[in-house]
């Protein structure tokens, strides 16, 4: 057998089930083998439609799917060589532990002693030895979890994917299943395709996030660079933790925008990769929320920093920082992360006026 | 789980004492709607058992018995006399065809269930017209499509007999509530085990044997029940189609009409007996598939 390659290349997919809406709409993406890659997006955007394409249990209306080089569409989960773990584990409620890790060999038809020799070391990788004769309904979600994994695993698929494998369980375990998840892709060495709706976890466990909108990608890349570079407002502002400002350009100074707004005056945003722009264009700009600064009006001289008078209208105290919320610009919240530490220095109230500042080069341009 | 069932329980029936106090007041015990209810409830049971009570007592008759109260003796004489006796009819034979009856019309029943109840599970063209002409044979009265199935086997000149044209007859009564059983049944069945299963490599067969008729074993079950008792019942649909051979509602019908011994209310005893078996296994095996799922390691 050729070595397992788990990278896949989806070219030009899309998905309609009428005819008319398409589901997903024109997917092209390169996922590289023993990438853990999650797929990001609000409900009905189309990234459970592409995972269940991926394992073959639907087909795209166009395109196609590369799995290690090798076109699938068409083929049978089992001639993918992939695994998914659904939603809701999906457990056999009539087999126990054993059985249910055990199934895929069973119905290779390999012998009964076999499959429960390959069954029992499976069984002990995820750490459920003492509960391999209990009933589904016996187990706690996290262990279901883990069983629901092992069934997936047992046949050594080159792709395991994931849909939603954490939205059944409670916060706490979620992280902590987050990380089982991490460690064992990191044990299996294969591709891993998570489908979440949930940004932190998405960030938190994935090489390769794919922000999806409407059954489209919006932005594909490293977690970091997907937060900290959202492309456009939608990323940002599904991504969390930036404030997305809009304003019109009043001039363009060398690498640099000057904009301005009723609330703003003279913003200097540096271009980035951005240069099919003119003065007069309506831009939106991200500046992270935890860059942002507040002082009072008061206080000292800007030189270098951005800065925008407002004014404090929520005050939330998040343990290791202050999340203040100050008055919109224009349409759009503007929220300050303060550490801790440095707000009770000097407390701010609510109503108080402040003047919310960031250096210059922390705001980027969005498309 | 770190649920305390007394403590809920007890909770609750405070919750209902406080309650009752607030509705009616000062009476200390219970509400005088209480005695009412209770009074309907018994009258309701004794008119619905009352009946077959009398029958089953006065079946263990001796050889004085007759029809009617005062009981006279103790004995099994006319269950003898039922099964030896020629002049009572072909109960025997009419047994045995009953029940091999009601056995093929269960496994018709619980096959085509089974395979509607998949089939319903996504929209097809015309699935609501199936769906209506299936009700529609529920609610049309027996005797006229016993009549109907009759005519027709008549004018096409079919001899109708208890396993062709009486079969058929009473598939019309069982179908439909089979298939209305396996309706809610596959309301519970979550198709992303079949998924699962394809996903894990299971040919349609294998899915369907390991792991879609295990899952839905109980609600299989309950349809072949209905199926057995319905058919094993059936009276009207089979009276006109039922051919030359009885089944048993058949006999006894036909016992009532020209037998006046205690005989007929040992038949009515063993009828009864043999449903009552029937259910309580059907019964069992449902609650035992799914406290064996519920608690216990699956022995294997």
């Amino acid at each position: 057998m050729p070595v397992a390659n788990g990278s896949i290349e989806l070219a030009g997919i899309v998905k309609s089930y009428d005819g008319v809406t398409q589901v997903v709409d024109g997917i092209n993406l390169k996922i590289p083998d023993g990438a853990y890659c999650c797929f990001l997006g609000p409900s009905g955007c189309g990234k459970t439609t592409i995972l269940r394409m991926i394992a073959g249990h639907e087909d795209p209306t166009h395109g196609e799917i590369l799995i290690g080089g090798e076109q699938v569409v068409g083929l049978a989960p089992v001639e993918r060589r992939t695994a998914m773990m659904f939603q809701s584990y999906a457990l056999f409620p009539h087999l126990n532990v054993r059985d249910n890790i055990a199934f895929a060999l069973r119905v290779r038809g390999i012998s009964a002693v076999d499959r429960r020799k390959a069954a029992d070391a499976m069984i002990e990788k995820v750490r459920l030895a003492e509960l391999a004769d209990r009933l589904p309904a016996q187990l706690s979600g996290g262990q279901q979890q883990r069983v629901a994994l092992a069934r997936a695993a047992i046949t050594g698929p080159r792709v395991l994917l994931l849909d939603e494998p954490l939205s059944a369980l409670d916060e706490q375990l979620r992280v902590q299943m987050r990380q089982e998840l991490r460690r064992m892709q990191r044990d299996l060495g294969i591709t891993f395709i998570h489908v979440t709706h949930t940004q932190l976890e998405a960030i938190a466990i994935a090489d390769l996030v794919v922000v999806m909108d409407k059954g489209k990608i919006k932005q594909a890349g490293p977690a970091r660079d997907v937060y900290d570079q959202p492309r456009d407002r939608y990323v940002a502002q599904f991504l969390g933790g930036q404030n997305v400002l809009s304003g019109r350009i009043e001039r363009i100074e060398g690498d640099s925008v000057v904009i301005a707004a009723q609330e703003m005056r003279d913003v200097i945003v540096p271009l980035g990769a951005r240069r099919t722009v003119s003065a007069g264009d309506r831009v939106d700009f991200a500046v992270r929320r935890d860059d942002v600064g507040l002082t009072r009006p008061e206080s000292g001289d800007g030189s270098g920093r951005a800065r925008v008078p407002s004014r404090v209208r929520a005050i939330e105290y998040q343990g290791n920082f202050v999340k203040v919320i100050l008055d919109n610009v224009g349409s759009d919240e503007l929220i300050a992360y303060v550490p801790d530490r440095i707000f009770y220095c000097d407390p701010f109230s609510v109503g108080d006026v402040v003047l919310a500042g960031w250096e210059r080069d922390k705001a980027r341009m969005l498309a | 789980m770190t649920d305390h069932p007394l403590d809920s329980a007890e909770a609750t029936a405070m919750a209902v004492r406080r309650r009752g106090r607030a509705l009616a007041p000062s009476t200390g015990g219970r509400p005088w709607t209480f005695y009412v209810l209770a009074t309907l409830f018994v009258l309701y049971v004794i008119a619905l058992y009352g009946p077959m009570i009398c029958i089953y007592i006065l079946s263990f008759q001796d050889v004085r018995g007759g029809l009617v109260f005062p009981m006279r003796g103790t004995s099994l004489h006319w269950f003898i006399d039922l099964f030896t006796q020629v002049r009572t009819g072909d109960v025997k034979g009419a047994f045995s065809r009953s029940i091999r009856l009601a056995v093929v019309v269960t496994v018709i029943t619980v096959v085509i269930s089974f395979m509607s109840g998949l089939a319903f599970r996504r929209r097809f063209a015309g699935d609501s017209v199936v769906f209506y002409l299936m009700i529609g044979s529920l609610v049309a009265p027996g005797l006229v499509l016993g009549i109907g199935v009759g005519l027709i086997c008549n004018v096409l000149g079919i001899e109708t007999s208890w396993y062709t044209t009486a079969l058929g007859a009473q598939l019309s009564w069982t179908l439909p509530f089979g298939v209305l059983v396996m309706f809610a049944v596959m309301s519970r069945f979550d198709s992303a085990w079949e998924e699962a299963a394809i996903d894990l490599g299971a040919s349609a067969w294998q899915t369907t044997v390991l792991v879609i008729v295990p899952i839905l074993a109980p609600g299989l079950v309950a349809v072949a029940l209905f199926g057995f008792t319905l058919s094993y019942d059936e009276f009207t649909r089979t009276l006109l189609t039922a051919g030359s051979l009885n089944t048993l509602p058949l006999e006894i019908w036909s016992m009532t009409l020209n037998v006046t011994s205690p005989s007929l209310y040992a038949l009515g005893t063993v009828t009864t007996l043999i449903s009552f078996v029937i259910i309580g296994i059907c019964l069992g095996t449902i609650a035992r598939i799914q406290k064996r799922r519920a608690r216990g390691p699956a022995a294997h």
